[in-house]
């Protein structure tokens, strides 16, 4: 666990549950980032501007960041294209069925004690871990 | 106007979130997806401090009548777990897990995560659109 850092991760975290809060007191609306994204396409007209500038928000942020601190945030992710390829198409089909992601069901969602969100939640948590166990078996690490 | 002035700073809000808690590297989340591993918790305390401040700051704010912006609060009231929740987490959950890049970091991770972010946000918009056509043709069947 020497990369545990749970005093940033609570600073940021608060400011994830902040944004939800200010979307719902100024706009009546869940911060589901795969519903935010997906309407941006397809939701209907008059109703796709706010998901744009929202979204237009979570790609400014690193970045303004980045310039202020003069470093990129850590990154690393694998170079495999068919595994992102693979991972994308799951990862954008799977929060559509499922009506939610990380944030719409994890963080909205378990906020209000919605049964769907707890499922939601405990399966894909689930299903996320039980992917790396067998990854790592499979790649022999 | 004011609705998507609120909803770029929500965005910004978020996305700084992400960024200080590290969310946008997927090492990070894959960390603490490998609970047999090398396991890192900070996901845990991202999921506590956005749960804490949003559980408080929803219920101060359903107080009001109405949001600043809109007419009314748009709140799922949909309470029934069903196969099609269960279905498309464990998917969602597996891409997941194979590169630890959900909707949010990936979209944030757009001006420095490089080809493989670009590509991965490219499939996340074709599997969504795939939904979107087996949603239309299967799911809601046409009533003529």
């Amino acid at each position: 666990m020497e990369n545990f850092t749970p005093i940033s991760a609570s600073i940021g975290g608060a400011l994830i549950g902040l944004s939800a809060v200010l979307l719902m007191a100024l706009n009546g609306r869940i911060a589901g980032i795969s519903g935010v994204f997906s309407g941006a396409v397809f939701a209907e007209r008059g109703d796709k501007v706010w998901r744009a500038m929202f979204v237009l928000g979570l790609i400014a942020a690193p970045a303004l960041w980045a310039v202020v601190r003069g470093t990129e945030p850590p990154f690393e992710m694998t170079d495999s294209w068919p595994l992102i390829i693979a991972a994308g198409l799951l990862v954008g089909f799977g929060t559509r069925l499922g009506s939610g992601c990380t944030s719409g069901h994890g963080v909205c969602g378990l906020s209000r004690l919605s049964p769907r969100s707890m499922a939601s939640v405990a399966i894909f948590m689930g299903a996320g871990m039980a992917t790396v166990a067998v990854a790592k078996s499979v790649l022999g690490a | 106007m004011g609705r998507n002035i609120a909803a770029l700073f929500a965005g910004l809000v978020f996305g700084l979130g992400l960024t200080i808690s590290e969310m946008v590297n997927p090492a990070k989340v894959l960390a603490f997806l490998d609970l047999f591993g090398n396991w890192d918790p900070s996901l845990s305390f991202v999921m506590g401090g956005a749960l804490i401040v949003t559980a408080i700051g929803y219920r101060l704010v359903w107080t009001r009548d109405r949001p600043v912006f809109e007419e009314r609060f748009q709140v799922p009231g949909n309470r029934q777990v069903d196969t099609r929740l269960a279905i498309g987490a464990v998917l969602f959950g597996v891409g997941w897990g194979l590169v630890g890049l959900c909707p949010g970091p990936a979209i944030s991770a757009l001006t420095f995560g490089g080809a493989p972010v670009f590509l991965f946000l490219s499939a996340m918009a074709v599997g969504i659109g795939i939904f979107e056509g087996f949603d239309r043709i299967i799911a809601r069947p046409n009533p003529v």
